[in-house]
Order: C-alpha cells, then structure tokens, then sequence
C-alpha cells in the first residue's frame, strides 16, 4: 500500500515533470523566431550569428531534457 | 522496489501495450552471458568500434585518392574538416587552433556515434551518461588546466566581471563560478538527454503501433520523430562541439 | 528476488531480460563503456591526428595552390593580352600619324607647286598688262596728237573761211591751251 502512494506520487511528479519541457519548446522557439526575425531586418549579419543562435537553441533545450530526465528518473530510477 | 515491481508487471500484462523504452539502453556481452566487467567486449564496443570503421571510412578511405577534384566521399570528408575547422577558428579564435584534432574528434566520435544509433536495433553508446560524462569532463578538466597554463591566476579573472557595478561583482562571481561548474554536468546530460529522449519516444511510439486502431498513426509518428531524431544527431554533436570551442575560448581569452 | 534465481548477469536487468530503473545509471556497466569509450577516443585522436588531418589539410593547400597559381597564370595572360593590347594600339596610332604626316607632306608640296604656278601666272598676267598699258598709252599719245592735228587744220581752215588769216603758231598755241582746259 504504501509502495502504490509512493509509485502514484512518482508517476504524478513524472506528469508534472515533463510540462518543463513545454517551457524549454517555448525557449527554443522564442529564440529562434527572434533570431530569424533579426536575420530579416538585417540578412547580411544573419549568417555570422548562426553559431550563436544554436549555442542558445542549446542552452534552453538543455533545460526541457533535465525535466525530461526528472520524468525519467521518477518513472524508472526512483 | 516500486520499479521492479512496475516493470515485472507491466511485462506480465503485456498483452495490448507493452512499454519497455529503457530496454534499447541494456549493455550486453557480446560473446556469452557472463557479467559485464571492465574490459568486457560489450555492445558498447560493437558500437564504438562501429563508429571508428564509419570514421576512418570517411576521412582515410574516402580521402585515399587525395584528388585536386574531390570524389563524393572526399569532399563529404573535406566538408567536415571545413566545418569543424572553420567553427574552431570563429569561435575560439586563431590560437584554439591547435586544439583542433581534439575537437575535431569529439565532434567526429558523436556525430557517428549518434548516427549509427539511428540504425534500427541499434546501441547508441551516446544516450548513456557514463559516456557523455567522460567526454564532458575531459573537456572540463582539460579546459580549465589550458586556462590557468595560458594565463595563470588571470583565469579566475574570467568569473570577476569588470564591466558589472563593484556592489555586483562578488554575486556575479558566485553565480559564474556556479555556472562554471555546472557547465560538464549540463554538457553531458545534453547530449546523453537527448539521445536517451529521442530513442525512448521513438520506442513508445512502437510500442503504440501494436494497437491497430491507431498503429497508422503511431508509425507515421515514428517516421516523423526519426527525421527530427536525424537532425538532432547532427545538432548535438555540433552542440557539443561548438560548446567545447566557447569553453576554449573563455579559457584562451578570460577577460570579456 | 526473482532476478537472483534466474542467474542475473547484472543488477540492472531483471529475469526477462528487461531493464531495472535506467541503464543509464546501472553502476555495473559505467566501468565497461568508459573504458572503451577512452580507447574509441584514443584511437579517433591518433587515426585523425595522423592520418585523416594532415593529409585532408594537404589535399586543401595543395588545391588552393593549384587555384592560386591558375589564378596568378590567368593574370600573367592576362598581363599579355593586355601589353599585345596596347602595342596594337600604339602600331595603329603610328600609322595613323604616318599617314597624316604624309597627308601633310603631300598638301604642303601640292600647296607650293600651286603657289608657284599661281606666282608665275601672276607675273605673266602682269607682264601682259604692262604691256598692253603701254601699247594702249601709245594709241592714247598717237590719238592725241592726231587730235591736235585736225583741230589745227580745222580751226585754220574755219579761220580761212571766216576770211581771216591766221599763223600757225596762234593757232597752235590756242589749241594746246583749249586741250591742256
């Protein structure tokens, strides 16, 4: 019994876990739409910027795979 | 243990929808049944091993002929080069050019690594941490020890922000010290995360595909996430290796 | 447990063969996949290091020479095409020069043969009308006194018919005077 409030409490957090990685598709996409919006005004620094524009897509994905991960452990690990 | 008991269980419904997306990352002996201990040849060799053919394949192979006018494969080999070579130079500057082969090779290993883990049935020696761990770690280490070589003590000036107002300077460099440490633990779990994300939704999917109301869709579905999967393959390794590059340049360069 | 009887090869997977939490963090496998993670990294490093940099960075400069040294003949020819350029150019220009020089020489020789003819006619003409002035002076003289002839026997004669006798020497002098008014 008590395992089963512990694996329903698990499974709830796992639920909850990966809305983080709704965060982390709103990141990547507000980045890159800023991005390609930029690259519109001014198209001839867009191709300069590329680098920059993954390091960032990079760094607020990384966010939604931790969440993804805290599912992850929660379902399997924990 | 909650797990043991889920998954035993789930295996023993297992009648319509059975979800076993973790079992794709099982390290297996190769040859018998025993325990896998240290210098075991494992899956985790099969596939390394793999990536190495696919490398010295495309770089010694297809560049043997050494033509002024490149076969297919030899530009495909120059095109990497190129990239990684030019990605280097932009970010790290002209002086991170010696720690090329190295980047290059991290870049190389994963790109190939995660590519061939895209074959179907097949181990991807990327997805596990242990692996990303190492190579994040070694970046690190390696990192850090270039930046206090280079520049002695005049590395820490790297988390003491001059440009900030003097009240800030000390949070600030909690926070970038902080940051600083965090960077192999996010480097590593990136990539592992990624891989790990892409092969275990591709797997559940499958597992979808065994209802027949909606296996349509599920393999629809899977076509589509192996096509994202194919251009995160390519994405984290770059990811990887231009976050190396960034890492090199604050050590090259610590004064913003 | 129902994974110690079946003969477990590790911890992590249980008696049908499926994974026990993640793989990921099975501590039994972390020994083996560093290990041969490090040999694959080792073995990348020295076959790229070796083998695959050097030669594909020499197969680059070897290409950027052969471009640099096409690009540096195409000037070369270029250099050429534009020298033999200019020297037609400059033939043209001689020829043109010698052409009007000649144009020039011809006119000034045509222009002085003219000039001498004119000058020649010039000085005929002249001469004729030299002449003719004179011959026309000698008529006008020779008239003249003809005039005065037959106006001294007119007048003599008018004198003798009017019954008056005149000397000649009158006569001549009033006619010389009348003609001289």
């Amino acid at each position: 019994m008590e395992g089963d409030i512990v694996q329903m409490g698990a499974y709830i957090g796992a639920g909850l876990a990966c809305t983080g990685m709704g965060g982390a598709a709103v990141g990547v996409g507000h980045v890159v739409g800023n991005f390609l919006s930029g690259a519109l005004r001014n198209p001839s620094a867009a191709g300069g910027q590329t680098a920059t524009m993954f390091i960032g897509i990079a760094f607020s994905e990384a966010l939604g795979i931790f969440s993804f991960l805290v599912a992850l452990l929660l379902m399997f690990a924990v | 243990m909650a797990t043991e008991t889920h998954s035993t269980e789930a295996a023993a419904e297992g009648s319509s929808l059975v979800f076993h997306p973790m079992d794709q990352f099982i390290v297996k002996p190769l040859f018998g049944d025993g325990p896998v201990g240290m210098f075991t040849i494992t899956n985790v060799t099969l596939w390394m091993a793999l990536s190495v053919v696919a490398i010295l394949l495309l770089l010694v192979v297809g560049t043997s002929r050494r033509a002024i006018v490149p076969s297919r494969s030899q530009s495909i080999a120059e095109l990497a080069y190129g990239f990684v070579y030019k990605m280097v130079e932009d970010v790290a500057g002209k002086d991170g050019l010696r720690y090329f082969p190295y980047i290059m090779t991290l870049f190389m290993f994963i790109l190939m690594a995660n590519m061939l883990g895209l074959i179907p049935m097949a181990f991807t020696t990327t997805s596990h941490i242990a692996v990303t761990a190492v190579m994040a770690v070694a970046v690190f280490l390696s990192v850090t020890i270039i930046g206090f070589w280079k520049n002695g003590f005049g590395f820490l000036s790297l988390f003491w922000i001059s440009s900030a107002p003097l009240v800030l300077r000390p949070i600030l460099a909690i926070i970038e010290i902080i940051s600083y440490f965090v960077r192999p633990v996010s480097h590593s779990i990136r990539l592992a995360g990624n891989m790990m994300a892409g092969h275990a939704v591709i797997k559940v999917f499958a597992a979808f595909a065994a209802l027949l109301a909606i296996s349509p869709f599920a393999i629809l579905a899977i076509t589509a996430i192996y096509a994202l999967e194919l251009l995160v393959a390519f994405i984290q390794a770059y990811v990887f290796a231009i976050l190396t590059c960034v890492y090199l340049k604050d050590a090259l360069h610590p004064h913003h | 447990m129902a994974t110690e009887t079946h003969a477990p090869v590790s911890s992590c997977v249980d008696s049908h063969g499926g994974a026990i939490g993640m793989p990921q963090l099975c501590p039994d496998w972390m020994g083996n996949q560093i290990f041969w993670l490090v040999v694959t990294l080792v073995v990348i490093f020295f076959i790229l290091s070796k083998i695959a940099l050097p030669r594909i960075a020499s197969v680059l400069a070897e290409r950027q020479g052969t471009i640099t040294n096409d690009i540096a003949a195409a000037e070369e020819l270029k250099q050429k095409a534009v020298e033999a350029e200019e020297a037609y150019n400059k033939a043209l220009a001689d020829a043109r020069a010698e052409a009007g020089r000649i144009i020039a020489e011809a006119k000034a020789e045509m222009q002085a043969e003219v000039d001498a003819e004119i000058a020649k006619a010039d000085a005929e003409i002249a001469a004729k009308s030299a002449e003719s002035e004179k011959a026309i002076s000698e008529i006008r003289a020779g008239a003249l006194e003809a005039v005065k002839d037959v106006a001294k026997d007119t007048a003599k004669e008018i004198v003798a018919a009017m019954g008056g006798k005149a000397d000649a020497r009158s006569i001549t002098a009033a006619i010389n005077e009348r003609m001289k008014g």
